[in-house]
Parts: structure tokens; C-alpha cells; sequence
């Protein structure tokens, strides 16, 4: 067993704050300086290379990427040899709560969604897996609104056909056009329950953008083609990139359904990891 | 290229086409969701406004926190779209240009038409990079919303895409 103060989670935690809206993810910022390379109109180059100039000036100055810091999604995978000294839960959110107030971010969340109030850091969004193991993983997604917007669930019955899934992964993004600040990286979970395919589709924005590492690559790759023909491009003003990356994440199902969750973000996808 | 100042005239305006380039220089005051529902509700029951709305230009947008010794945060555009059932009502009360990021509705489109405004877009999730053009910022109304609060930013030369030009043109 091994123990882990309440307070050093709080300390890593406002650090990865910092870190994911200061410091675009590397994958990111390479996926971007190829898509530059690689786009043949002159607008959406240019655009690119504002978004790229963005990323130097965020981490030089000191400012957020972009100015929705997100709602904090921390995902936790907590090792059950660890033992935590001290409430895990609000450790967290202080920690939220103090890297958000160190880098100057801005509180987006507001304490009810119907009454609304003014707007603070926290809470976040909390996702705990326990993991065999003494570490604990953690990391920080803040995920802006205006691509959260976008996302889309639906549950297909169990033969449909492959392709109507793509077709409404594809039309999911032609549905956020312009308004969720392409280029995208696009979050696909496959399986499980309504609930939990949404939940593997934000979990896939975490996988290596440019990386191959799921079962489904075929299908990223080809969702992917058919993503950057819909001429959406930087900004929504045409061009061939409108998505860097698909990433897709599945999990076994119910002999009854077929739930597919798209979860969109936008060129700015920022998470950073942090063991303790 | 194509410069611009405030104050507009809507004759200036009414020279921009649909997908032309422009920087501008001058002040513009930021407005989003909950700004955006107390203007119109202070408009539909005539009463006075925080600020006179002719001639002005409303930033789809809420910035980060300000950083010691720093002139604004990171302020990029958010999605004009939410706007969209508020705007017909500030262009007739005078708006003469919004910025922000994304498509309008027909109604808006028929609005900037009607009134001879102007739909701007600007670089999305770049808000540190369009914070180097801001030059001052001063807070001017509804100060409790926080980040939604209006702000006058004095900017020179932030670049802007026609989005929907005065005859209701789209890119």
C-alpha cells in the first residue's frame, strides 16, 4: 500500500490545469504544422498559421489557449494499492479551483443549469476508474462549450449496417459546420450503454492524435477522408482540413442495441497527464 | 487590404463584400448570452441602456481573467449562433457591426440587410493571439456577470472576415 497525500493532489491537479490551456498537446501542434504543409488554399493556410502562431504566443505570454478555459473533465485512474490521505474528491476540485486562479482562467461554470448565477471554476466533471496498482494517473481536459455543443448520441439497433454509423458520424460533423472551431479532432465511442459510449467518446480525444492505436482504424481512416471532403474546412471557410484526427474507442454491447456517441473538439484540444 | 475605423458610417459599411479581409482599429464592446438577454429585455420595455448601441460594434466574446500587469486575457470569438434570437432587435436599436465566429440564422441575415450592418468573423480559438491587438480594456455594464460583463476594448488592427455583408450577402 502506498499513501498519497490529499494536498499533493491538489498541487498536481492545479498544475495540469496550467499546463492544458497554457500549452497546446504537442500531437496537436504537429498534426497542425502538417496540415499546414499540406493545405493547398490560401485562406485556410493562413488560418492555420494563426492557429499555430496562437499556440507560440499562449505558452510565451502566459495565456490561455483559448479564452473558453472548458469545463474541467479530470479522469482519474486511481491504483488500489493506494491509499489517500485526506477527502480524493475535494482535493480535486481545490485543485481545479487553484490552478484556474493561478493562470488567470476563466470560470466558466455556473452552480445551476437552469437558474444559472455567476459563473465559478468548479465543479468539475470526475471520472474514476480503479486500476490494478499503487500510482495514480491523473489527467485534466478542459473542454470548451462551443464543440461540446455539438455532440451527438444515438442508439442503432443492432444490424445496422457500418455505414450508417459513419454516415452519422459524418453528418454529426457537418451538422457543427463552422460554429465548433474547425479543424476537429472527433471523439467516436462504440458500445456499451447510452451513457457509456458518450463517455468513450471524450475518453478518445485523449488518444495520441496521428497515433494508431485503436481497433478500429479502418474506420478512423476512412471517417477521417470523408470528414475533410466536406470542404469545411479552417474556420468553416473551405479547405481540405476539417478534422486532424478520427479516434474511435469501443466496448462489448447488448445483443439489442448498437449506441454510437460522437463527441467533437474543437483545434484547441488541450488535456495534459500527470502520475503521482 | 482593408482598414477600418470607428466610428462607422454605414456608408463604409455598405462597401464591404462577403469574404473580404479587413483590420480594424477602434473600440469594440463585448457581449455574449446573458448580455445579449438584458439588452433586448431593457429594449423591450424602453428602458435605458448601459450603452448607446448606434454605430457600435458588439465581440461575440468572454475573456479570461486578466494577468497581473496584463491589458486583457485571452479573448477569442464565441459561437455567434446563441445571438442569433437577440440580434434583429440591437441592429434596429442601431448595432452596426457584430464579431464572432460561425454561421447566422436567415432572420439575422434579413436583419443586417434591413438595417445595413455588418456580420464579422474572426480567428476561432486564437485568444491569445487576438489579445496582442487590444490595447485597453475598460468594463462597462453588468459588471456581476462576470465574464459575460460588457467591455469596451480598444484594439488596433484585429483582423476580421466578412461574414455577412449590409446586403445580406454570405461568405
Amino acid at each position: 500500500m502506498r499513501v498519497i497525500n490529499a494536498q499533493q493532489i491538489t498541487e498536481t491537479v492545479a498544475d495540469l490545469c496550467g499546463k492544458a490551456n497554457l500549452v497546446l498537446r504537442r500531437d496537436v501542434l504537429l498534426a497542425l504544422k502538417r496540415a499546414y504543409a499540406r493545405e493547398k488554399k490560401t485562406q485556410a493556410k493562413d488560418i492555420l498559421g494563426a492557429i499555430i502562431k496562437n499556440a507560440s504566443v499562449a505558452q510565451k505570454e502566459k495565456l490561455a489557449l483559448c479564452q473558453d478555459t472548458g469545463m474541467p473533465v479530470v479522469f482519474l485512474s486511481l491504483g488500489q494499492d493506494v491509499h489517500i490521505k485526506g477527502a480524493l474528491r475535494p482535493a480535486l476540485q481545490k485543485g481545479i479551483a487553484l490552478g484556474y486562479k493561478n493562470n488567470f482562467l476563466r470560470d466558466s461554470i455556473v452552480p445551476d443549469p437552469l437558474s444559472r448565477g455567476l459563473s465559478r471554476s468548479t465543479p468539475a466533471i470526475i471520472h474514476t476508474d480503479i486500476v490494478k496498482g499503487d500510482t495514480l494517473k491523473i489527467t485534466v481536459l478542459p473542454k470548451g462549450f462551443g464543440c461540446e455543443n455539438k455532440s451527438a448520441l444515438k442508439m442503432f439497433i443492432p444490424t445496422a449496417r457500418i455505414d450508417e454509423i459513419k454516415q452519422f458520424v459524418v453528418d454529426t460533423v457537418k451538422d457543427a459546420g463552422p460554429d465548433a472551431c474547425p479543424p476537429y479532432v472527433i471523439g467516436v465511442g462504440i458500445g456499451g450503454t447510452a451513457d457509456y459510449a458518450s463517455l468513450l467518446a471524450k475518453k478518445a480525444l485523449l488518444s495520441k492524435v496521428g497515433g494508431q492505436n485503436s481497433k478500429a482504424q479502418l474506420m478512423e481512416k476512412d471517417l477521417l477522408k470523408r470528414i475533410n471532403a466536406l470542404n469545411i474546412g479552417p474556420m468553416g471557410l473551405g479547405g481540405e482540413t476539417t478534422a486532424l484526427a478520427v479516434a474511435i474507442l469501443t466496448y462489448p454491447t447488448h445483443i439489442a442495441g448498437l449506441p454510437v456517441a460522437v463527441n467533437i473538439s474543437c483545434h484547441a484540444l488541450r488535456s495534459a497527464t500527470a502520475y503521482v | 487590404m482593408i482598414y477600418l475605423t470607428t466610428p462607422l458610417s454605414k456608408k463604409c459599411l455598405s462597401n464591404l463584400r462577403a469574404g473580404e479581409q479587413v483590420f480594424f482599429s477602434g473600440t469594440m464592446y463585448t457581449a455574449r448570452d446573458q448580455a445579449h438577454a438584458r439588452l433586448v429585455t431593457a429594449l423591450k420595455k424602453s428602458k435605458k441602456l448601459p450603452l448607446d448601441l448606434k454605430g457600435r460594434v458588439i465581440y461575440y466574446c468572454g475573456p479570461t481573467k486578466t494577468p497581473k500587469g496584463g491589458v486583457i486575457g485571452s479573448c477569442g470569438p464565441t459561437t455567434s449562433s446563441r445571438m442569433d434570437s437577440f440580434t434583429p432587435v440591437l441592429l434596429k436599436a442601431g448595432l452596426a457591426a457584430m464579431i464572432g465566429k460561425g454561421r447566422r440564422s436567415q432572420e439575422v441575415a434579413q436583419a443586417i440587410r434591413k438595417y445595413g450592418a455588418v456580420y464579422f468573423v474572426t480567428y476561432a480559438g486564437c485568444g491569445a493571439l487576438l489579445s496582442t491587438c487590444v490595447k485597453k480594456a475598460r468594463a462597462v455594464a453588468f459588471k456581476d456577470l462576470g465574464p459575460e460583463a460588457i467591455v469596451a476594448l480598444e484594439v488596433e488592427n484585429f483582423p476580421l472576415i466578412v461574414g455577412i455583408d449590409s446586403r445580406g450577402e454570405r461568405i
